[in-house]
């Protein structure tokens, strides 16, 4: 494998570089850890990228997930039901990527990673094939400690940004983004949402101004149509809720998950 | 780095909501720079919560348990029947400064929740309060208190169904509406900038009490009071960290024994961890995952505490210890019956560690308790458990 030579930053631009090559938005898919059950994890996230993904995240359960709406609120607790620990994700994380290309990101809350011990985690995280962590109770101010850890391992930590982002302190956290750039496009929790925020374009204009990376929207899209509304606007989009209630709704999950996200990648496309 | 008690505090949120504390920041320093608010703020204390709260000589109970002098500081005599009031009324105002039609607020044992809603509907401020199902079969008085203020109450049925799942509900709605709303904090944790300003609103009852027991002929030698997100201890040790020879003792919730792993003492039995946007002491799992709590006093039953007595603890200026619920349900009975005051049962174990401190520091002591709240919504809890 030669994915250890080449940084997690180098690894998500190609992701995005390849998608944008096709002429398509490059799609990222949220999944727990575990849920609805351990086994089916690994067939889960294969499923995700047969189905057009181009970059995966892997849910690492928290008891208190206060940035997440329901279903992640759900999904979660049914994983540490579950018994699924950081432990768990890393071996689900080397094992997709020993199979396949995508690049593989941890999203989870901070407790979890500081009692596995960051230094450790990166380090572990590295020799699992990932490329980073998204960590949505960690702002920059918060962040050195992490950031320090990360990289020598040579893995990255996605930044979000909201709509309540302000200008001037989008001008000074945006430019030091690594791998691409995650705004979030409401203002709210997780879950799935009938329509996209009015204000999408306005806010991706604001944070573009500030940067040349990709630029992915992710809560609350739910469906091809707010991707295909997002065209032209974005680089890629983050589907977490909707994809879980995908998988909980049906009997073949595997099959039902493949054909959501080859929806939503279809919808991508120009 | 701002917000910071030692390594403790700081701001572990979601971004959207980083401009919000920023701006909450700003407001609460222009409000207290701001004569006309602490004119304000001054005069409800005292027509409306009713202060100074008296501070009473327990001889029957110092008698009782063995030392030379009990003062008790009456919290439970303020509006509401518990401290909660004095952050409330200051954050209410703060709320209504900064153009926030909208409170919410989490509630554990319902007293936060009690007083947010009368500071809202003094101040004509729509307030919903986010309560644990199970507190709210606990403490049901306080949610019928609180329709009849004018809150809404929402039920919380995730995870424990206890305070810190209420907590993360109300931040979970701030998230979604932080535009018009303001989030009510009850306690001296989240973060920053709510541990200091819940502190400095706390503040009053320290001042008083260090004031009233000089009138009374000398500084306390010892000052303890319950711990559990610890906005009272905090309050009342805020006018002693500077008296180098009074000794602060925090009571934290044993539950069924620290060893029982059924309590909700996060100094004593917990580790440095991040919870609800800051790092202090937590109860956790080895895996990082928060466990879940147990006390007889929904009040003290969270699996966190604020970061000023994380860094209290860890520097040895303050000490805490952990007192079960048999000890605190023999406080509650002990107080009733020799001074005629029900106390809550949150300081009920306060009152509890009155013994422990005689039996380790000797009889020679004038200690100074404060007495949170009062214990009328202990009742149904109390009669269960001795009845």
């Amino acid at each position: 494998m030669t994915v250890a030579s080449v940084t997690g930053a180098e690894r998500i631009a190609r992701a995005f570089a390849r998608a944008k090559d096709e002429r398509r938005l490059a799609i990222i898919i949220y999944l727990t850890v575990g849920y609805p059950d351990r086994a089916s994890s690994a067939a889960l996230l294969r499923a995700a990228l047969d189905g057009g993904a181009d970059m995966l995240e892997l849910g690492v359960p928290f008891s208190d997930p206060l940035a997440d709406g329901a279903t992640v609120q759900q999904a979660s607790a049914a994983a540490l039901a579950n018994g699924v620990t950081v432990a768990d994700c890393l071996v689900e994380a080397r094992s997709v990527v020993a199979e396949r290309e995508a690049p593989v990101l941890f999203m989870g809350y901070m407790n979890p990673f500081l009692r596995y011990g960051l230094d450790r985690f990166a380090t572990d995280a590295r020799d699992a094939g990932a490329v980073g962590v998204i960590v949505p109770d960690l702002p920059a101010e918060e962040s050195a400690p992490f950031d320090a850890a990360l990289a020598p391992a040579g893995l990255v930590r996605i930044d979000l940004y909201a709509p309540t982002t302000p200008d001037a302190r989008l001008a000074r956290l945006v430019p030091r983004s690594r791998g691409f750039v995650y705004c979030v496009s409401l203002t709210g929790v997780t879950g799935a949402r009938r329509a996209l925020a009015s204000d999408v374009a306005s806010f991706v204009t604001r944070v573009r101004a500030h940067t040349v990376l990709p630029v992915a929207l992710g809560f609350g899209i739910s469906e091809p149509a707010h991707v295909a509304a997002l065209r032209g606007l974005v680089d890629g989009v983050v589907i977490g809720s909707a994809a879980i209630d995908a998988v909980t709704a049906a009997a073949d999950k595997p099959a039902a998950l493949r054909a959501f996200v080859r929806g939503l990648a279809e919808a991508g496309r120009s | 780095m701002k917000g910071r008690f030692g390594e403790f505090g700081g701001q572990y949120l979601p971004e959207t909501l980083m401009p919000a504390v920023a701006e909450l920041e700003d407001a609460y320093l222009a409000a207290r720079a701001d004569p006309a608010f602490e004119a304000e703020l001054a005069a409800l204390l005292r027509d409306w919560v009713g202060r100074p709260t008296p501070l009473t000589d327990a001889t029957r109970l110092a008698r009782a348990v063995g030392l030379r002098r009990v003062l008790l500081k009456r919290e439970d005599l303020a509006h509401t029947g518990a401290h909660k009031i004095n952050s409330a009324v200051g954050q209410a105002l703060l709320a209504r400064r900064m153009g926030k039609p909208r409170v919410v607020a989490e509630t554990g044992a319902g007293q936060h929740g009690v007083a947010s809603a009368a500071a809202c509907a003094l101040l004509g401020l729509e307030c919903v309060v986010y309560m644990g199902t199970e507190d709210m079969r606990r403490q049901a008085p306080n949610v019928f208190r609180m329709e009849l203020l004018g809150a809404e109450v929402h039920g919380v049925e995730s995870g424990t169904r206890t305070l810190k799942d209420a907590v993360n509900e109300a931040i979970r709605d701030w998230v979604t509406n932080v535009r018009s709303t303001y989030y009510l904090l009850g306690s001296a944790i989240g973060p920053h900038p709510y541990p200091t300003m819940v502190r400095d609103f706390q503040s009053v009852i320290g001042r008083e009490a260090r004031a009233q027991s000089l009138a009374l002929g000398r500084l306390p030698d010892v000052v303890v009071a319950c711990v559990g997100g610890g906005s009272n201890a905090i309050g009342i040790f805020s006018a002693f960290i500077a008296d180098a020879a009074v000794r602060l003792r925090g009571v934290e919730a044993g539950g069924r024994g620290i060893e029982s792993g059924a309590h909700a003492a996060s100094i004593v039995g917990g580790s440095v961890g991040v919870l609800h946007g800051t790092r202090s002491m937590v109860l956790q799992d080895p895996d990082g995952q928060i466990r879940g709590t147990h006390s007889i006093s929904a009040g003290l039953d969270y699996p966190g505490v604020g970061p000023e007595h994380a860094d209290l603890a860890a520097r040895g200026r303050a000490e805490y210890v952990a007192r079960t619920d048999a000890e605190a349900l023999d406080g509650f009975t002990l107080l009733s019956r020799t001074e005629g005051i029900i106390p809550a049962l949150e300081p009920a174990h306060a009152i509890a560690d009155l013994a422990h401190i005689r039996d380790e520091r000797g009889t020679d002591l004038d200690v100074l308790v404060c007495l949170s709240g009062r214990g009328d919504k202990d009742l149904e809890t109390v009669m269960q458990a001795i009845g």
